[in-house]
């Protein structure tokens, strides 16, 4: 063990490690901050986008959602930034926007989960080997079929394939299993195909 | 398996998310099942799509500078006063974070400890799943030849590490050619052997964090695995070849790296 000398440097070198942080810990503090949180905009908007569907909710969401992910900072230990602030915004679009976005956003999770098992996906018909090559489509028509799926699929949808994450992320961010995560996203892709092969567009 | 259980797995297969072990499953259960063959290639399909069109959203210019303006700005508080309080709050307190300090870091070599186990056992997943990429997507081999003068050169600038390439036809182990690979987002040499109609992988990295000095073995899905350190360099081989074969693979290559100078 220290003996009582070493114990008393080592107290001081550390303390004043420490006063030298906190002198000008804020302003480090929204540097960093800024540096790890602002790469990541592009996502949360997107993500508002689609879960709101309105352009102004979507931009008032997320500015609340970097002011409150500021708030929280200081006791931020992970995941990684992005599925933590996309954690945030949901939650941001769930509370503070649900009740006056034009469309109900995230109220009827569940309604919409019920409805879809009473029209399971696999009633759909068999699929024959041209089946599985699909319409090609440009990208606002695959964004209006992303949102055009019920909520919890197309949250699912967005979080997975546009904002890239991991099935383990998506379970922090939506607040589910990741039992449900694979479940929904199986419902959400065959919904997707049934609503890409509808769609206009040109036959490969 | 049913199409019920493969449709969530057929997923989980493009997400990336499968272990080796389902992934052969669910791929076995595909080969046989052309409707389950058919939402794999159009989920897949649909995947590629999403990935290669431009379906992210742009965040507005103004809202960038609206959340920039809503943010603290980055400028420096003046050195305060209240300092000397804290400075002796901090003193007094000192000692006891000292000790919590050290007990923190024996803490941490605990968790490093579990961590490292863990991180042995996921590479060896890795390891195994590389070793049935190469055998799944017709990708064995980059460089095909049974000349190790052509396969050591063309490693040459690719990787950090240069594989050690040694030809033992003579001992019953072809040598088929070389790959690319990777392992737990690293780039590793593979070097690519041939038993009668089994194919070896013998992975060679350089600091991928697993560490054993003395070769281990064990048994994952099926295929043998033997690690050792040597060197400086982390050798794995992987085959479908029994325990003892693939035992004496690693002894003959082991002798011959031993006998050998390398080839400049």
């Amino acid at each position: 063990m220290l003996d009582r000398t070493q114990t008393t440097a080592l107290t001081v070198r550390w303390t004043t490690g420490h006063e030298t942080m906190s002198a000008d810990s804020d302003a480090d503090r929204s540097r960093r901050f800024r540096e790890a949180a602002l790469p990541h905009l592009d996502d949360v908007y997107t993500l508002a986008r689609y879960l709101m569907r309105d352009a102004v909710d979507a931009e008032d969401a997320v500015q609340e959602c970097y002011l409150r992910a500021l708030r929280h900072f200081d006791s931020y230990r992970g995941p990684a930034m992005k599925p933590w602030l996309l954690a945030i915004l949901r939650n941001v679009c769930v509370v503070e926007f649900g009740r006056r976005s034009k469309q109900p956003a995230l109220a009827d999770s569940t309604d919409a989960e019920a409805s879809a098992d009473q029209n399971p996906m696999w009633q759909e018909p068999e699929a024959s080997p041209e089946a599985a090559l699909l319409r090609r489509h440009d990208d606002k028509t695959i964004r209006h079929l992303v949102a055009a799926l019920p909520q919890p699929f197309r949250e699912v949808i967005v979080l997975r394939e546009i904002n890239d994450l991991s099935y383990g992320e998506i379970a922090g961010v939506a607040g589910v299993p990741v039992g449900t995560v694979m479940s929904r996203l199986a419902r959400a892709r065959s919904m997707l195909r049934a609503a890409w092969n509808a769609a206009e567009g040109s036959t490969p | 398996m049913n199409c019920s259980e493969a449709e969530v797995l057929i997923n989980a297969l493009i997400d990336g998310e499968l272990d080796a072990g389902h992934a052969r499953e669910v791929e076995a259960h595909v080969a046989t099942c052309p409707s389950c063959a058919a939402k794999l290639a159009a989920f897949r399909a649909m995947h590629q799509a999403m990935a290669e069109t431009d379906v992210k959203e742009k965040a507005p210019a103004h809202l960038r500078s609206r959340i920039e303006a809503a943010l603290p700005a980055a400028t420096t508080r003046p050195e305060g006063s209240g300092k000397s309080r804290q400075m002796t709050w901090r003193t007094f307190f000192g000692g006891l974070t000292v000790g919590a300090v050290l007990s923190a870091a024996v803490a941490a070599s605990l968790v490093i400890a579990v961590f490292r186990d863990d991180r042995n056992q996921q590479i060896t997943g890795e390891i195994v799943s590389a070793h049935l990429r190469s055998l799944q997507a017709d990708h064995l081999t980059d460089v095909q030849t049974s000349d190790r003068h052509t396969v050591k050169p063309w490693f040459n600038g690719k990787i950090d590490v240069s594989p050690p390439v040694i030809d033992l036809t003579a001992q019953g182990f072809t040598l088929i050619g070389g790959r690319l690979d990777y392992i737990n987002g690293k780039e590793v040499a593979s070097v690519v052997y041939r038993r009668r109609e089994h194919v070896i992988n013998l992975f060679v990295a350089q600091g991928l964090g697993a560490e054993h000095a003395a070769m281990t073995g064990e048994t994952r899905h099926g295929f043998n695995v033997r690690h050792w350190t040597e060197g400086g360099l982390d050798f794995w081989a992987v085959s479908d070849i029994n325990a003892d074969e693939l035992d004496e693979f690693c002894r003959r290559l082991t002798t011959a790296l031993h006998s050998v100078p390398p080839p400049s």
